[in-house]
């Protein structure tokens, strides 16, 4: 049996617009505070894991070295999209536990201020005459003409297929679960927007993709996050403060969609999921009722409805009405975002996957200030990347 | 006469339009696109099986916006086409939710694209309300 893997350092930055930050200044600032909450340096470390997906080819882990400390350690630049950060993790994680080191950095950073809507296929014009191209023997762009392959539509369809499979949701119920969202962001200082919004103001706002509309979407911003972990006989080896406000990482899992029958046609966030989920509570023995809180990966409100169900917060089928007996509010028995999840907090990509983990940290060290979740012991972080990639990790309290 | 191509190589023309699959033989999954082997069950051997061009919507979305160029609104859907489920937009019915749900049946049919250079009109296809 491997050691355990605890979290000794992590740092998010501010999520937001940082027009004077380049993508290496913000990883530098996620590292470097990492290292510090650690109370490490780069020359403690014995693997860097990277990811970056807006400059993926460029070698980002590479170039943060140079801005970080260039001590010729392995690196791994990941890529898996909104899933990258968590992939990093978790390729720092699997390197402490075969052994190969005792100490391993993953960083994740995205700039995406101003990017506007991702992953719409563009039209581009085509030849003079129709030719074939591609997988699909297409004589023209298909997104538009064969459904869309728009995020915002994509989440769309993925709670719609919800509620008719369980019935339940409608417009006004996604728009409260994004209500919700941005209810907790006004106590996260971090968060790109801390604004409370009423449900009026939601469904009145401007339409992206029914049933989402523009605050029901992640926004998308800049950021970086960073996690330095050690195996247990590191730990022990630090001082007593560290090892005091440790984080256990009680299970660390990364899954790929196994095929099921509609996957060709919209991607399925459900499968693996909940395979993810089984796995995470197996490795960690623990189970759905144990947590104290979860993050989980509200690109779109309507995504937040179908992960109740997929991480077993409830009875299959019982999403609809875990969220209408106001049990993933702050205050009440499974707090889920309060963050104030992606639609508020923001979604700089690579980042997203150990910022999650950062704010169930934070909470278990007894540190999210105004917005500490009281006597948090266990918490969950998942991400979703379409195509796709799901990264479920427990996290638990270090025993006093 | 003019000519016409459909707008993707599993759109079938003619009298009777309808989409086709590449079916594994092994274990009956369908495939769109073309592959190299199957996804669930590794088999290598595909036969083309017509789908049935009545289904139901599984779940929908109202695209409001766009990539530069697409028009919107469109209804961007998935069709249970009797077990095989399909990706399409819902046509000939308004862009809202008044006019469109889960659970509806729907029925095939052609959408015009444009016409290249030579003339030559490329035919895509929609699924409109079945009454
Ligand atoms: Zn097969």
């Amino acid at each position: 049996m491997a050691e355990n893997v605890w979290i000794v350092g992590i740092h998010m930055t501010k999520f937001g617009k940082h027009p004077e930050l380049d993508t290496l200044d913000l990883g530098a600032q996620a590292a470097r505070g990492a290292l510090a909450d650690a109370g490490l340096r780069m020359r403690d470390v014995g693997v860097l894991a990277a990811g970056n997906l807006m400059n993926a080819a460029a070698g980002f882990g590479q170039q943060l070295q140079k801005q970080i400390g260039q001590t010729g350690i392995p690196v791994f630049n990941v890529a898996n999209a909104c899933a990258t950060g968590a992939t990093a993790l978790r390729v720092a994680i699997m390197a402490v536990r075969a052994g190969e080191t005792d100490t391993g950095l993953a960083v994740g950073v995205e700039k995406l201020s101003g990017a506007g809507l991702l992953a719409g296929g563009r039209r581009v014009a085509g030849g003079d005459t129709w030719a074939p191209q591609g997988r699909f023997g297409a004589v023209a762009a298909l997104d538009g003409r064969i459904g869309t392959e728009t995020m915002p539509g994509v989440f769309a369809q993925i709670g719609m297929e919800y509620d008719h499979k369980y019935g339940g949701a409608d417009f006004e119920l996604f728009a409260r679960i994004s209500e919700k969202n941005h209810a907790h962001s006004t106590l996260n200082p971090l968060a790109s927007y801390q604004k409370r919004f009423t449900l009026e103001q939601i469904m009145g706002d401007v339409m992206i993709a029914y049933p989402n509309t523009r605050p029901m979407c992640s926004a998308n911003c800049d950021g970086g996050a960073a996690a330095v972990v050690v195996s247990e006989s590191k730990l022990r080896t630090l001082p007593l403060e560290q090892q005091r406000r440790a984080v256990k990482i009680s299970a660390s899992v990364l899954t790929s969609d196994p095929w099921q029958e509609a996957c060709q046609v919209l991607p399925d966030v459900n499968t693996l999921t909940r395979h993810a989920a089984e796995q995470a509570y197996e490795q960690a023995g623990v189970g759905p009722d144990d947590l104290d809180l979860v993050e989980l990966h509200d690109c779109f409100a309507t995504a937040e409805l179908v992960h109740y169900d997929n991480l077993k917060l409830c009875p299959p089928g019982g999403a609809v009405d875990l969220f209408n007996s106001g049990a993933t509010w702050r205050d009440g028995s499974i707090p889920v975002n309060v963050s104030g999840g992606l639609e508020s907090k923001g979604h700089p990509v690579s980042a997203t996957g150990i910022a999650n983990i950062w704010e169930v940290a934070t909470h278990l060290r007894g540190e999210a200030g105004d917005r500490q979740i009281a006597g948090a012991q266990v918490g969950l972080a998942h991400v979703i990347g379409l195509g796709s990639a799901c990264a479920v990790h427990i996290l638990e309290k270090a025993a006093a | 006469m003019s000519a016409s191509v459909p707008l993707v190589d599993y759109l079938v023309l003619g009298g009777d339009p309808h989409l086709t699959a590449h079916e594994c033989t092994a274990c009956g999954a369908r495939f769109f696109d073309r592959r190299n082997a199957c996804a669930a069950c590794e088999g290598e051997r595909f036969r083309q099986v017509d789908v049935p061009t009545d289904g139901e919507l599984r779940a929908f979305t109202i695209v409001s916006f766009a990539a530069p160029g697409v028009p919107v609104p469109f209804v961007a859907g998935v069709v249970d086409c009797g077990g095989t489920s399909v990706r399409a937009n819902v046509v000939n019915t308004p862009a809202d939710p008044q006019h469109v749900r889960v659970g509806m049946k729907l029925r095939l049919t052609t959408v015009p694209v444009g016409r290249d250079a030579d003339g030559v009109e490329a035919v895509g296809f929609g699924f409109e309300p079945a009454s």
